[in-house]
């Protein structure tokens, strides 16, 4: 007897596992404009992934003035920069700084933001009070330069860069995700949760936090690419990545001054940071009309 | 009737604003058998919804405060019970039903879930003991159990009161407190419901609070009924004794004056004249004495007590220990 509960029960779960993922992909098809975000990032990330596979990292940085400001053509097939190093070699290895950037600064700041948030939020009062006050005076000073400030007194470099990122845009998160959850604390099924003898922890992360998923995750992607936008800047000043290394905002620097006689030396850095970044935000917006049961029918 | 589960005795609430100390609850004293089935009913404000929630300890932190007063349940003063203690008692002993299934339910958790949820907190249960008792609560409440898998959003309000009812038994408490279980429900939905609900707690013994102000409930499902205006619990009786006896506080006469009669004609129903006090400034003397019909001047003074003539009890100057028999 029992041996026949249990098997129920495990094909019930899985059945309903399968199900909801399925249904949210479902959902997330629908958006045309999602997909195809969906498709550019995916192209990036493969490419990042497999950078090395696809083209040696020497390419990317071993400078060959015999061959520099080349055009398009077969053997490099988006030309060459001012040192002679291949650019698409470039694009798809400073694709993974770029991605890699923009991702681990988005999670650890939706991590710290949202722990800060939550506690905000649900509690309210004197400890909302002394959280947002520190949120509030690191917001006082504009991003970038907060950020440039940080990587000045650090030092530039990779693990400076993210942590400086991180920082300036932790207390944005707090702000947005202590907005939602306010927003849920106040509805009747927490006070029901809490009837129920729920703890608040439990509250917090089982009641209050996927009620409030759709808009962080619509933060967190748009952020992402935020992310890479500020990297990028960030390097093109020269506080990031330090040059050899393919970054798409130093590329944008280096080039600059190459731009008006080989403007394909800036468009394409350029057109590699709006794609990618544009498609990050069409499939937030896609994934948040998917991830929402209340929008199902 | 049988033992006593709850007693409340001389209960004050207040609630603090910046400028204002609103008094929700003066004193109240009630007294829960196990079993049994109190009405409490009175217009909105009169601090039904502040008891029920001062018994859960769900007062909003920072604003609504117990200043004094006790509530025994089972010899144990729950007031002094620490928050850890009180989740405890909240869902295992005592459970809520809160006005409105629509918004009581979370959306984004199926509604298995939200069953499993309340046993995996209080009873001592494997994976399959849960899924079990989640079948058994849905049966109890008349929803097949393979519809646990969905979210509330496709379940009809009447069925959300029902899961929400499932829920709140989930642990055999032995309280119930239904907040206006029907309000936010139709008409032929209601009697369902309340049919439901009657048929459990006879099934289960399982004590309750009805909150409602709609007298027709009361008379369908209550055993006590307590009538409460600002703060104050006006009368106190049997159901017979106050749907049928002679002697009623002035108050209660207004309500049910307020209600057609299918046997009596009348041309006008007969509503209690003026509005209920703001509880931020309460009259002196008796609080209905502004509105009441056969106010006198010691009303005005003094706060009456309670007159007690065996479980029916009446506070109001009208009535003596020698009149009121």
């Amino acid at each position: 007897m029992s041996e026949i509960i249990t098997k129920q029960d495990t094909t019930v779960k899985q059945y309903k596992k399968k199900n909801q993922l399925a249904e949210i992909w479902k959902r997330l098809k629908k958006s045309k404009t999602a997909m195809m975000g969906l498709i550019i990032i995916s192209i990036f990330i493969l490419l990042a992934v497999f950078a090395d596979i696809i083209a040696d990292y020497d390419l990317a940085i071993t400078q060959n003035p015999s061959i520099r400001l080349q055009g398009p053509s077969t053997q490099h097939f988006l030309g060459t920069d001012t040192y002679g190093r291949d650019i698409f070699a470039r694009i798809i290895h400073g694709a993974r700084y770029s991605l890699m950037i923009g991702f681990v600064t988005t999670i650890l700041s939706v991590g710290i933001g949202g722990i800060f948030g939550a506690i905000a939020g649900y509690y309210g009062g004197r400890i909302d009070n002394g959280i947002m006050r520190v949120m509030d005076t690191i917001m006082a000073i504009p991003p970038i330069l907060l950020a440039l400030s940080i990587v000045a007194s650090l030092g530039p470099g990779l693990r400076n860069l993210l942590i400086a990122m991180t920082i300036s845009s932790v207390p944005s998160f707090t702000r947005v995700i202590r907005a939602v959850i306010m927003s849920v604390v106040g509805q009747d099924f927490v006070e029901a949760a809490r009837a129920c003898g729920t703890t608040d922890r439990r509250i917090i992360l089982r009641h209050i936090l996927p009620n409030a998923m759709g808009p962080i995750i619509v933060q967190a992607t748009m952020s992402v690419s935020s992310m890479i936008i500020s990297a990028a800047a960030l390097s093109f000043l020269g506080m990031g990545i330090q040059p050899p290394a393919p970054e798409w905002g130093a590329m944008l620097a280096d080039s600059r001054e190459f731009m008006r006689y080989y403007p394909y030396l800036v468009i394409i850095p350029g057109v590699a940071i709006v794609l990618a970044s544009l498609s990050l935000n069409i499939l937030g917006d896609g994934l948040r009309d998917a991830l929402d049961p209340r929008l199902k029918n | 009737m049988s033992d006593k589960l709850l007693d409340i005795k001389d209960l004050h609430v207040i609630y603090e604003t910046e400028d204002d100390t609103v008094r929700a609850v003066n004193g109240i004293n009630l007294k829960i058998g196990k079993g049994e089935t109190l009405g409490l009913v009175g217009e909105t404000g009169a601090g039904k919804t502040t008891t029920a929630l001062s018994i859960m300890g769900l007062l909003p932190i920072g604003a609504g405060k117990i200043l004094s007063g006790e509530i025994i349940i089972e010899n144990r003063d729950i007031l002094k019970f620490t928050e850890a203690e009180m989740r405890h008692i909240r869902g295992e002993k005592i459970s809520i039903i809160f006005q409105d299934p629509m918004t009581s339910l979370n959306p984004v958790l199926t509604v298995g879930e939200q069953i499993a949820e309340v046993l995996e907190l209080h009873k001592d249960l494997d994976k399959n003991g849960i899924q079990k008792r989640v079948d058994e609560m849905f049966e109890l409440v008349g929803i097949p159990a393979q519809r646990k898998h969905e979210y509330p959003h496709q379940f009809s309000g009447g069925m959300k009161q029902r899961i929400v009812i499932a829920m709140a038994l989930a642990c055999d408490p032995e309280l119930l407190i239904a907040d206006e279980p029907t309000t936010a429900l139709d008409v032929t939905i209601q009697a369902q419901v309340l049919d439901m609900m009657d048929e459990l707690k006879q099934r289960l013994n399982t004590s309750m609070i009805l909150i409602t102000h709609d007298l027709g409930i009361v008379a369908q499902t209550c055993d006590k009924v307590a009538i409460m205006y600002a703060g104050e619990i006006v009368e106190y009786g049997t159901l017979e004794e106050i749907f049928e006896g002679e002697n009623h506080h002035p108050y209660t006469v207004g309500l049910f004056g307020s209600i057609p009669s299918l046997t009596k004609e009348t041309k006008r129903l007969s509503p209690i004249l003026g509005l209920m006090p703001d509880p931020a400034d309460l009259p002196k003397g008796c609080k209905f004495h502004p509105r009441c019909p056969k106010c006198i001047e010691k009303c005005k003074i003094e706060e009456p007590k309670d007159v007690v003539n065996g479980t029916h009890i009446i506070k109001c100057h009208l009535y003596n220990i020698n009149n009121f028999k």
